[in-house]
């Protein structure tokens, strides 16, 4: 039974209908891929799934119910990785992901953002200001925020860019550990391999005849 | 409550990491009042009668200069969308962001502000009372620029366009401020002019911040 269910969704953004007609749905463990050419809606899709904005028509919902219904609730529920990798210059690498976690969680959080950190093999930058970071180092950073707070829901926009293979492969395990307790992932990429047992939707699909 | 101190904690910390941008807040209101004793000459009485409309309005451009950036670096970097996507009411972030800006330009405003009155001749009755109007007043501008500076995110020219925004709602905070400080050194009280005041802070503590939300939402869509 999906828990997070999208039904005939329309996206209308800069006075064009990006895509109609998309229905989707995820149960406990489940992915999908997001495929499709430049501007085919894969980031549209990911920002109305996160909440950022509304469908023109038609329904996201979690459990029956729309998010738009209730939007902290929603909030509460995923981790939203887009194009930005919010990390401030001036500070510290462990405080910037401090703060993320500490938002999410109650009470000390110090050693979720020590362990994330060192997943993603950028336990020795913990006191690094965010201004000596390379781009993959501030990828790894804003990915390293999925894993320190738990989320039932990860909505990753092309979560590999800047990545080098090391890293992707480390960000791979776990989302795949993150499925296996139960969470869902909808995951865009331009990358040819896909996530294991993940459905594959591809927005070319669903874009309006010119 | 948590999420207000978290915000109001990193925003401050980032501000002090960056001084900076208020000293700078500071410097041009310092330089803004200074200039007007060369511009219309050195005559005490003239400087005293000009000076709560000089220190008022030199405070009002001041605490705009900075707003510009108070969601602007936030919407640049990603962190924008970030905060909106919190278990928490985003109107707790703005006010916490709003709360951040008074403290780090408003407060250092109204700190500065007496050196500038004895520099402006003010009378000496007149220094207590501009205090009390600026802590007043000094609010209500971050609260109304805010939604100013949610309004202009992702627009060309964003500065200019945030003065014709925001300088026209300023004015009445602009009209009673002055007047508090008018009365009292003609010798009246000012107990009108600063329950008008407060009353302005009052109305714009609850709607600023769910304006100022909605235009982020605007934003970020």
């Amino acid at each position: 039974m999906p828990q997070f269910t999208g039904t005939d969704v329309v996206c209308f953004r800069g006075e064009r209908t990006v895509f109609h007609g998309l229905t989707f749905g995820l149960g406990a463990g489940e992915a999908v891929m997001l495929r499709g050419a430049n501007g085919s809606g894969k980031s549209s899709l990911l920002r109305l799934m996160a909440g950022l904005g509304r469908p023109l028509s038609g329904v996201i919902g979690w459990q029956g119910q729309s998010i738009a219904n209730d939007p902290e609730a929603h909030n509460a529920r995923l981790h939203y990785i887009g194009h930005h990798d919010p990390v401030k210059p001036v500070l510290t690498v462990a405080e910037n992901l401090g703060f993320w976690a500490a938002l999410r969680s109650q009470g000390e959080n110090g050693k979720a953002v020590e362990a994330a950190l060192g997943r993603l093999g950028i336990g020795h930058l913990a006191t690094v200001p965010g201004r000596f970071l390379s781009a993959g180092q501030k990828r790894r950073v804003n990915l390293a925020r999925a894993l320190t707070t738990s989320a039932d829901l990860w909505l990753l926009d092309e979560p590999q860019t800047a990545l080098d293979k090391a890293a992707e492969h480390s960000f791979l395990d776990a989302i795949a550990e993150h499925r296996s307790k139960g969470g869902m992932v909808v995951m865009s990429s331009h990358a040819e391999e896909s996530l294991a047992d993940a459905t594959e939707l591809d927005l070319g699909k669903y874009q309006v005849a010119s | 409550m948590n999420a207000f101190r978290l915000i109001l904690a990193r925003d401050l910390h980032l501000a002090m990491r960056q001084g900076m941008d208020s000293l700078m807040v500071v410097m041009f209101f310092v330089i803004a009042v200074v200039l007007f004793p060369f511009g219309v000459g050195p005559e005490s009485n003239i400087l005293a009668r000009i000076a709560p409309g000089v220190i008022w309005v030199a405070a009002l451009l001041a605490s705009m200069l900075s707003l510009e950036r108070l969601f602007q670096t936030e919407y640049e970097d990603g962190s924008l969308e970030l905060l909106a996507l919190q278990p928490v009411a985003l109107e707790i972030t703005v006010m916490a962001k709003v709360v951040a800006h008074w403290l780090t330009t408003g407060l250092p405003l109204i700190v500065a502000a007496p050196l500038l009155a004895v520099l402006m001749n003010l009378p000496d009755e007149g220094f207590i009372i501009l205090i009390v109007a600026l802590v007043l007043g000094t609010p209500t501008l971050s609260l109304i620029g805010a939604i100013g500076a949610a309004l202009i995110l992702g627009s060309r020219r964003g500065g200019i366009l945030l003065s014709l925004l925001v300088l026209p709602l300023y004015i009445p905070v602009l009209i009673f401020g002055v007047s508090a400080v008018d009365v009292v050194i003609n010798g009246f009280e000012a107990k009108a002019q600063l329950l008008i005041l407060g009353g302005i802070f009052l109305a714009a503590l609850p709607l600023c911040p769910w304006v100022g939300a909605a235009a982020l939402r605007q934003a970020l869509d």
